[in-house]
């Protein structure tokens, strides 16, 4: 009997093992499959130089910028949106029926397909607030995309600051406010943080939001204004690969391209995570 | 000697949605005396002490009948400044809370929302609460330091100096000791007996030797309701009622 249920257990034990593993096979092999075919193409000239002829050699500097100053317009607009929504729906108003509209809102904000966000922000950014395909309206489209992430961070953030901090803050004759400003908000950042780091690292692969809103398939200026289209990471990718005439011939490009997102990918994770672990160490939680 | 009344409720009722935890509570707290309130596991004395500085408000679907007054004006009257209200009756809580700030934040916060600004005098208050609570030689050397790296007595005397730093004149206390040590425990009631000679001072606790040694005047509650208040001396060694009698030697339910 006993070895009996004891073989189960060995049993289950291997299947979600096995189950973990595949996430980390499945990464492992994306990214020897990415480097092993893209390093050859990195070079200096290639994170440095803008695209050479028709964008069959040269490198990727415009994109690298573009990308970078997407996602700095997303971080300015989706972190403070989406940390006040959080504040309010965990802080103020916990109940009631405005609220539970607002979180189905959110909630459906964060199942909406990415290629609707693209159209949404070509019709409303670009026409009718008359941006056009700019890092503005990009950045915005990728930061509406991003908010419920955001929102989701930092309610997890928020929730995981103990009571007893908000009370003792209360309790000595803080306002509700200052609760919030002084207390919890210090003690939730590194969680903030992190998550809304993770949030645009996910927007910065993002091809379908810009595709119509600031990407554009080939400018050899940097933008000088916000208003400026630019080139993008994920956008080259799909265009070498699928829109070229010598779809071949960039296949390295296309790969060394690929490298260089998902480094920048990881190289942002990466400082979320150390900047989570320093601050914790310092606020010791 | 004329009785000065810091503090007190008149029939008191408190409601968590539709179930009473209170009924009919009225008490009055001397000036600069020590109250405990006493009684087994869950009949209202951390509801009666949480009515005391409106702090049950932040539960939603409560609701207070009866009046509760300090110095003589209704603490629930609409008009009242909650956030005053809760700087003069301060607090201090089971567990040990400090803020994940350094020592000397942990203080100086409740300065800083009280509006002082004058680097100097919030560094004088700092060291006069932490003087007051008994842990400044403990922790002068070390006020930059995270207060999350004291030990829990060291911890509870910390919350006890921050709520002393924006000088309340009523302190609540909701067992401070219980998740104490014998030595850190009686650090606490040295410094009980200390302050009680400037601080009406108001604590819940289940050691009945504590409540003695502490506490001039003793309040049994049971079931919500308060079942005898009397000097504590009196109340220990011949209570009128003989449920109080059961509860303090113990043959209890
Ligand atoms: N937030 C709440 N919502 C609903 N009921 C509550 C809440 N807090 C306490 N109660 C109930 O009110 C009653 C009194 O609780 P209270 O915490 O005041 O007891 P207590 O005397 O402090 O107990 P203990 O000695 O265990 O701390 C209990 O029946 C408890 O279940
Ligand atoms: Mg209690």
């Amino acid at each position: 009997m006993i070895k009996k249920r004891l073989m189960f257990q060995k049993l289950s034990f291997s299947m979600i093992k096995a189950a973990a593993w595949i996430n980390g096979a499945a990464l492992a092999i994306m990214v020897y499959y990415i480097v092993s075919r893209g390093w050859r193409a990195i070079s200096w000239e290639f994170l440095t130089q803008v695209p050479r002829d028709s964008m069959t050699a040269g490198g990727i500097f415009p994109c690298i910028v573009g990308t970078l100053a997407l996602c700095s317009v997303t971080l300015f607009v989706a972190l403070p949106v989406g940390v006040a929504s959080a504040i309010y729906l965990n802080e103020y108003a916990t109940r009631g029926k405005l609220v539970r509209l607002i979180r189905l809102g959110i909630n459906n904000l964060a199942g909406v397909p990415s290629i609707v966000f693209g159209l949404f922000g070509l019709a409303f950014f670009c026409i009718v607030l008359k941006m056009g395909v700019s890092v503005a309206s990009g950045g915005l489209t990728l930061g509406i995309m991003t908010l419920p992430v955001i929102i989701g961070a930092t309610e997890e953030a928020l929730k995981a600051v103990p009571d007893t901090f908000r009370e003792a803050s209360l309790a000595m004759g803080a306002t509700k406010w200052q609760t919030i400003r002084k207390v919890v908000l210090p003690a939730a950042f590194p969680g903030i943080l992190t998550g809304s780091i993770l949030g645009i690292s996910r927007a910065a692969g993002e091809t379908a939001p810009i595709m119509y809103t600031g990407a554009v398939f080939f400018t050899p200026n940097l933008p000088s204004s916000l208003f400026d289209e630019v080139m993008a990471l994920p956008y080259h990718i799909y265009v070498l690969a699928t829109a070229g005439t010598q779809i071949e011939i960039t296949r390295p490009l296309q790969y060394g391209t690929a490298l260089v997102l998902i480094g920048l990918v990881f190289g942002m994770n990466l400082t979320a995570i150390i900047l989570r672990a320093k601050m914790r160490k310092k606020l010791r939680i | 000697m004329e009785r000065h009344i810091k503090m007190y409720t008149e029939n008191l009722d408190f409601f968590y949605g539709n179930s009473q935890a209170l009924h009919d509570i009225s008490i009055d707290f001397d000036e600069n005396r020590v109250t405990a309130l006493i009684g087994p596991s869950g009949c209202g004395k951390s509801t009666y002490l949480r009515c005391l500085n409106r702090m049950n408000d932040l539960i939603p679907n409560i609701k207070v009948k009866g009046r509760a007054m300090l110095d003589k004006k209704d603490i629930y009257d609409p008009s009242l400044d909650v956030v005053t209200l809760r700087r003069r009756v301060g607090m201090v809580f089971q567990k040990p809370n400090p803020f994940p700030k350094s020592i000397f934040e942990n203080i100086a916060y409740g300065l800083k929302v009280n509006g002082v600004k004058d680097k100097a005098e919030i560094t004088r208050i700092v060291e006069k609460s932490l003087k007051q609570a008994a842990i400044w030689d403990e922790v002068k050397d070390r006020l930059n330091e995270s207060a999350l790296g004291l030990s829990g007595g060291q911890q509870q005397r910390l919350c006890i100096a921050r709520a002393l730093a924006v000088a309340p004149e009523v302190l609540l206390m909701d067992e401070p000791a219980s998740a104490l040590d014998p030595i850190a425990t009686q650090k606490i009631e040295e410094l009980i007996a200390e302050l009680s000679s400037r601080l009406t001072i108001i604590i819940v606790t289940h050691n009945m030797q504590q409540a003695a040694r502490v506490s001039d005047r003793t309040a049994f509650f049971y079931l919500g309701k308060l079942i005898e208040l009397n000097d504590t001396d009196t109340l220990f060694t011949k209570p009128e009622l003989k449920q109080t009698e059961d509860y303090i030697t113990g043959r209890f339910g």
